[in-house]
């Protein structure tokens, strides 16, 4: 009996000691590692929009979910750009997720009037050499998408070749750049119907996903 | 044990990633570059002299029935207290290398080193088992690195800003210009590929030391039977 208090005991002092350091970490780190977070999304909204803005994207955001148009179950962040109060885009980050393996994580920027920006992906664990023609340093694929819209080309020619549209597909992957488009397009409509909502809508600065 | 064959045995006789094929789950999936492979490579390293240091210097109250469970506590404690600092400090790689950080818990080759050795040793010796542990768990993700990375993309230490800044861009070496890319090498198939031949190749030199070795001692032996004849 005594033995077993003397081994609680023990067990329950590395324990205190462990999450003591833990503790004291975390409180030395948690600064840093913030400001980490957000110049990775500001360095990647600034590759979408680089200035034309003077509000702060990280602050005028909201997060959103919509079944219709975005997959299941997931938060859509909205980065509202405005100049002098007036919107000028928003950069939506959301996943597409038919690809090949696994989310793709994506930023497409859309401005007002409802031309794209730019698209980015941000992750993905798609095939190398293959599907991930997608990045930006790997090929210039996905600046396709700048200054394209819902009529630009018209609805049906959103798609890749093979399906008949009018976007590249990569030799060997087709999976990955219908993702891309499939969801992008959906993006694109989300925006169409709900553009009010957007730029209108309280930010949430309390957000439940990454800054 | 001497501190010489301690070394020895972590680097050589004992490889972790070669040997004892401990953590290779780490091993295969984060080799496909040398940036990569140094990352995780330190990181383990880190971790492992830190938990066979705490380890050793708590090894007399930790009673036989609790050890395994303290071992668990404090390995997981280190290897977040090194997380939250990749995350500070070198964010970009910790991206990349992502959930293979927190994973490093899981590496067998941790707790092995904490129950075989830090639990029945002295601090210092502990430490230096780790050091040496950790070192050829390096060396391994480094040679697995160095090999996927020249077989699939032709270049060595691509992306080297990751870990050493602006600095880095100039570090990355060209070796076959214009390599069209040899996926079979950076996809998982290839990683186990390669570490067979690193296993073989380690047999083969390890054998031709021991030949070696035997040689000598018998040239030796034969002196000293013809110093005993005469």
């Amino acid at each position: 009996m005594r033995n077993i208090l003397k081994s609680a005991a023990a067990l329950g002092f590395v324990a205190v000691i462990g999450t003591s350091l833990l503790t004291g970490v975390d409180a030395l780190t948690a600064d840093r590692i913030a400001a980490q977070e957000r110049r990775v999304i500001l360095e990647q909204l600034g590759q979408i929009i680089p200035r034309e803005y003077d509000n702060s994207l990280l602050e005028d955001r909201m997060v959103f979910s919509d079944e219709n148009h975005f997959p299941k179950g997931q938060l859509v962040t909205a980065y509202r750009a405005r100049l002098n109060n007036k919107p000028v885009a928003v950069v939506l980050k959301f996943n597409a997720v038919s690809g090949y393996n696994g989310k793709i994580a994506l930023l497409a920027g859309i401005n007002f009037d409802g031309t794209l920006r730019g698209v980015r992906v941000i992750s993905h664990k798609e095939t190398p050499g293959l599907g991930d023609a997608i990045e930006v340093e790997k090929s210039n694929w996905i600046n396709d998408f700048e200054g394209k819209s819902l009529k630009k080309p018209e609805s049906s020619l959103w798609a890749v070749k093979r399906d008949g549209g009018s976007f590249d597909q990569f030799t060997g992957a087709t999976i990955t750049p219908r993702a891309v488009v499939d969801a992008v397009k959906l993006a694109l409509e989300y925006f169409e119907t709900n553009r009010q909502f957007l730029f209108e809508a309280a930010a949430d600065s309390s957000g439940s996903s990454a800054p | 044990m001497s501190y010489r064959q301690i070394i020895a045995d972590g680097i050589w006789q004992q490889n972790t990633g070669l040997v004892v094929l401990l953590g290779l789950c780490p091993l295969l999936a984060v080799s496909a570059t040398v940036i990569n492979a140094i990352g995780l490579g330190l990181a383990t390293t880190l971790t492992l002299v830190c938990s066979n240091l705490a380890v050793s210097l708590s090894r007399r109250f930790l009673r036989p029935e609790i050890r395994i469970p303290a071992f668990v506590l404090i390995i997981a404690s280190v290897v977040t207290v090194i997380q939250l600092l990749m995350q500070a400090w070198f964010h970009d790689l910790y991206r990349i290398l992502g959930i293979f950080i927190p994973l490093i818990v899981t590496n067998c080759a941790i707790i092995g080193r904490a129950e075989a050795f830090a639990s029945r040793n002295a601090a210092m010796p502990s430490a230096i088992d780790g050091l040496a542990t950790g070192l050829g768990f390096l060396l391994a993700l480094v040679a697995l690195g160095a090999f996927r990375e020249i077989a699939g993309y032709g270049t060595l230490l691509r992306q080297a800003s990751l870990m050493f800044g602006d600095w880095g861009e100039s570090m990355q070496l060209t070796l076959i210009p214009d390599h069209p890319g040899f996926l079979l090498a950076l996809l998982p198939p290839g990683a186990f590929i390669a570490l067979g031949l690193l296993i073989a190749g380690r047999n083969w030199l390890d054998a031709k030391l021991e030949g070696r070795r035997k040689q000598s001692v018998r040239q030796s032996n034969l002196t000293f039977d013809k110093a005993a004849a005469e």
